[in-house]
């Protein structure tokens, strides 16, 4: 049994962590009370393993999988999982880079309630989690393609859908957006929208 | 008490139709009908009274709209007066309160089931999100107004709209049937 330090306990889970008998965690950040650590992708599994099972960590809750992207690193993105101890009160997030096409081993072995979360990575990243049984979109449209949480992806999409009357049915077509883009500088109002004129007459002097 | 109900035509006057009388009260309804026996009115005015009277919206709450559609629809503005009452089959209602933010997902859901809906039909289109996109307008997977997919009648601005306005487009949904006088909607 860990001997806690009670005016800074996630030290005591830092130096469990790092122990030299386990040798999954490659460095830590310790922000704002919240510990992060990060594990090589292939430690993954065993590293959550350990996480969930050790007698002196006990993580038995899953509270997140979701992931950030960095298009400028070649490895853009790091999952990011969130685990609580309910039986020592820490909580610890965990990061693993990846890239598009590197699969991340999947957790609902261990978590059931992982399922969803990959499948929403899955769906907003484009990460592909090894060993999901169900590996499919879950929030967006039939049929929709991309990652839309991805830096890349326009943020008004691909398409857009309306009724058909001819066809009698709802169709998708091309992005036509009826009201330009705003450019608002929020520090000044006054200059914002002095500014925001500016760049409408920039943009219409640089096209025609 | 609505201001113009049933138009009364007196049938001793030669002109009916530039005598027309309105129900004011339910005494004068009474005074009508002791005198007289029996009224008269036009069959468009007396449909569109009925239809206007009895609008049974389709429940079709999206988003945090729907939160303020049931507070109109809750004791304190009591939709029940005005006789609507919401339903949970398109088959028995008269108008669709879209209340929320439209998906382009939800779209032919919404359609399907405006399609089910019997003539004669209606829209409100309720809050920023309906009516345009809203704070969602620049989205990916959001439609840029339900009217891409439904026709609308009454657009019912705010975010959410208050549950007065709610009511007053109910209200104006409810003049533009009697001024109208339709059955059947084109479309």
């Amino acid at each position: 049994m860990l001997e806690i330090d009670q005016k800074n306990p996630l030290f005591t889970l830092k130096q469990a962590l790092f122990d030299a008998k386990q040798p999954y965690f490659m460095r830590y950040l310790y922000t704002l009370n919240n510990l992060t650590v990060w594990v090589e992708p292939q430690n993954l599994y065993p590293a959550i393993s350990m996480l969930r099972d050790d007698q002196n960590l006990l993580f038995d809750q899953l509270i997140d999988i979701t992931a950030v992207d960095y298009p400028d690193r070649e490895n853009r993105f790091d999952v990011v999982y969130h685990f609580l101890s309910t039986k020592f009160g820490w909580r610890l997030r965990v990061k693993v880079e990846t890239s598009a096409d590197q699969p991340v081993a999947s957790l609902v072995g261990l978590y059931p309630s992982a399922g969803w979360w990959e499948r929403e990575t899955w769906d907003m990243f484009g990460i592909l989690f090894e060993g999901n049984p169900d590996h499919r979109r879950l929030l967006t449209d039939y049929n929709f393609e991309g990652h839309p949480l991805r830096k890349d992806f326009p943020v008004m999409g691909h398409y857009q859908v309306a009724y058909d009357s001819e066809k009698q049915e709802v169709v998708r077509e091309p992005v036509k957006l009826a009201q330009d883009f705003r450019d608002y500088d929020f520090k000044s109002p006054w200059e914002g929208v002095g500014q925001l004129f500016d760049k409408v007459a920039e943009r219409n002097d640089g096209s025609s | 008490m609505e201001e113009r109900s049933i138009g009364l035509v007196d049938h001793n006057n030669q002109a009916p139709l530039e005598n027309i009388q309105y129900i004011e009260s339910p005494q004068v309804f009474q005074d009508h009908m002791d005198k007289n026996g029996f009224l008269v009115t036009q069959v468009d005015k007396l449909i569109t009274w009925a239809q206007s009277g009895s609008l049974w919206p389709m429940s079709f709450g999206l988003a945090c709209c729907a939160v303020e559609m049931m507070q109109t629809a809750a004791s304190r503005y009591d939709l029940d007066k005005y006789g609507v009452v919401f339903r949970p089959s398109p088959r028995q209602s008269d108008v669709m309160i879209v209340a929320g933010t439209l998906t382009n997902k939800m779209a032919p859901a919404l359609r399907r089931v405006y399609d089910q809906m019997a003539e004669p039909r209606w829209v409100i289109s309720m809050g920023s999100c309906a009516n345009g996109g809203g704070y969602y307008h620049y989205s990916y997977s959001v439609v840029r107004g339900c009217d891409h997919i439904v026709p609308v009648d009454v657009y019912v601005p705010g975010c959410p709209p208050t549950a007065e306005a709610l009511l007053y487009g109910i209200m104006q949904l409810k003049r533009k049937i009697q001024a109208k006088g339709y059955y059947k909607r084109s479309k």
